[in-house]
């Protein structure tokens, strides 16, 4: 098996490498990226939860590195427009049930606020890791939540906010979930966030950036 | 009166206004209310805080315009009205302010991403120039580009507001790191901005929100480092929000803040004022600690 090449789709994800016509990164100019190398791994045979491995990998890396501060919001992009790619090609095995996704993850802007970059950031990386995750938008309504837990029977539920004033609305919404579905598991995050703030609010975890989210949700699903 | 430059240049230490956002949800807006449109519904309660900040003797005030670019008016279905909202936010600010103190435009990120293609240079642009021009319109004698965290949006929007000819005022937001450097979520350093916005034309520099007084001293020091003549104004937060009791408190009192302001200044700010969580007390500490100076 063409090891070399697997290894080599784990650095694009991380490097941020989507295909051979991207400027991005620039040590890398000229080679292929992960769409090409994701689609000559699979007409290799190489099966597809093999890549899958190697992207959660190479994307926990670029998480790890975020969270040290070493790299910054454009590099985090880059490394899920690389990962998408990758999707793109393995997304029929999904479908077919081939390779399956570690659980459900419910993400959502709380009522009131329209900022998404991080909770697209979280959303990205925790694709990454291989979970399967619903993104419900911005400014979404506690009962839109409440339909999706519904919905979705054993999701992990993930609300993010950033203007401190929507953080009572993120409060209200954590309230309803677990009202309606007291085992649901509910993680909060946000500039205006702390653990302080997410104890107050009676959710079951807090996490200050993406990685920090799927270290909760693979704890929880491992649990 | 002279130019906001001009004045900075006299020496003296100005005193910016302090929060509006957290200002106006303390008035009635709600949380997913459109701030900008209080400027035709409230004008009010929005004129009520612009003057709050004169009474409190700053010698500055910004304008209720933050979030009025196209892009995110647009969330609002107030797409249209950009040019309007923007002028009444310039309006309501002159008028509280009368001839002897500065309306300084506010304009914020659009919260879209360049790099990942959520919007063109070109509609950057394009927006920001409707801003600016309304609001320099409607009476600002400044533009104050602020939380920026991106060298390319800063940088649009920063020559979208030299083209109305107004004295353009430059801000980003950062956070310390791990390693103790400060950087913006897009990776930007304090050196980096400086030289990046001065090249496209900002004529007074600094950074606003995410941090404390404390902090911003470093940021200070750091722009410093590589620029020692360009004016600094700093818009500090009254520390980092904290969560309790179903209400959002900030932690950094009135007194706290003006007991750093003579530190702030020795360090090379120009222009103080407060952002996220400041009230006029706060401001009016300040402006006692400056003139005690």
């Amino acid at each position: 098996m063409n090891e070399a090449l697997i290894t080599q789709i784990g650095i694009c994800i991380e490097k941020g490498k989507v295909n051979k016509a991207s400027p991005y990164p620039g040590d890398m100019i000229g080679q292929e990226g992960s769409d090409e190398l994701t689609r000559q791994a699979l007409s290799e045979g190489i099966g597809p939860d093999l890549i899958l491995q190697a992207c959660n990998s190479g994307m926990q890396r670029i998480g790890e590195r975020f969270s040290r501060n070493e790299v910054f919001v454009p590099e985090l992009l880059m490394a899920a427009k690389s990962m998408n790619a990758v999707m793109a090609h393995l997304k029929p095995y999904f479908q077919t049930g081939t390779v399956k996704a570690k659980g459900k993850f419910v993400i959502g802007t709380v009522a009131g606020d329209l900022h998404d970059i991080g909770k697209n950031l979280v959303s990205m990386v925790v694709e990454g890791n291989g979970w399967e995750v619903i993104d419900l938008g911005v400014d979404v309504k506690t009962a839109k939540f409440v339909d999706s837990v519904k919905a979705n029977p054993g999701c992990i539920v993930g609300l993010s906010a950033l203007l401190t004033t929507t953080m009572a609305n993120m409060a209200k919404t954590v309230q309803e979930i677990k009202n309606q579905f007291p085992d649901t598991v509910v993680i909060v995050g946000g500039a205006p966030l702390s653990t302080k703030a997410a104890e107050q609010m009676k959710a079951d975890g807090y996490a200050s950036d993406p990685q920090g989210a799927v270290a909760f949700l693979n704890k929880v699903s491992r649990n | 009166m002279s130019s906001l430059l001009e004045a900075v240049k006299k020496g003296k230490t100005l005193v910016s206004d302090g929060a509006w956002g957290t200002f106006l949800h303390k008035l009635g807006l709600q949380p997913g209310e459109c701030p900008e449109l209080w400027n035709l519904t409230h004008r009010a309660e929005v004129f009520s805080i612009a003057k709050s900040y004169i009474d409190a003797g700053a010698d500055m005030i910004l304008t209720n315009s933050f979030g009025g670019n196209p892009f995110k008016l647009e969330h609002f279905g107030l797409k249209d009205k950009s040019f309007e909202l923007n002028k009444a936010a310039a309006e309501i600010s002159r008028e509280a302010a009368g001839d002897n103190h500065f309306v300084l435009g506010s304009i914020g990120p659009t919260g879209a991403i360049l790099m990942m293609g959520q919007i063109s240079e070109q509609e950057l642009y394009d927006g920001f120039a409707i801003q600016s021009e309304a609001l320099k319109q409607g009476g600002a004698d400044a533009i104050c580009v602020e939380t920026m965290s991106a060298i390319d949006e800063a940088v649009i929007a920063v020559r979208a507001a030299i083209s109305t000819g107004l004295e353009v005022v430059c801000t980003f937001t950062f956070e310390k790191t791990i390693s103790g450097e400060y950087r913006t979520m897009m990776g930007v350093s304090p050196k980096e901005m400086v030289i990046a916005v001065k090249d496209a034309g900002a004529s007074i520099i600094g950074s606003n929100c995410g941090n404390g007084f404390e902090q911003m001293i470093d940021i200070i020091h750091e722009i410093r480092s590589v620029d020692s003549e360009i004016p600094i104004l700093i818009h500090a937060n009254a520390g980092k929000p904290d969560y309790v009791d179903g209400k959002t408190v900030f932690p950094e009192t009135p007194h706290q803040m003006a007991a750093i302001t003579p530190a702030l200044i020795k360090a090379g700010a120009n222009i103080i004022g407060g952002c996220c969580g400041t009230t006029p007390e706060h401001i009016k500490a300040l402006v006692n600690a400056v003139r005690i100076e």
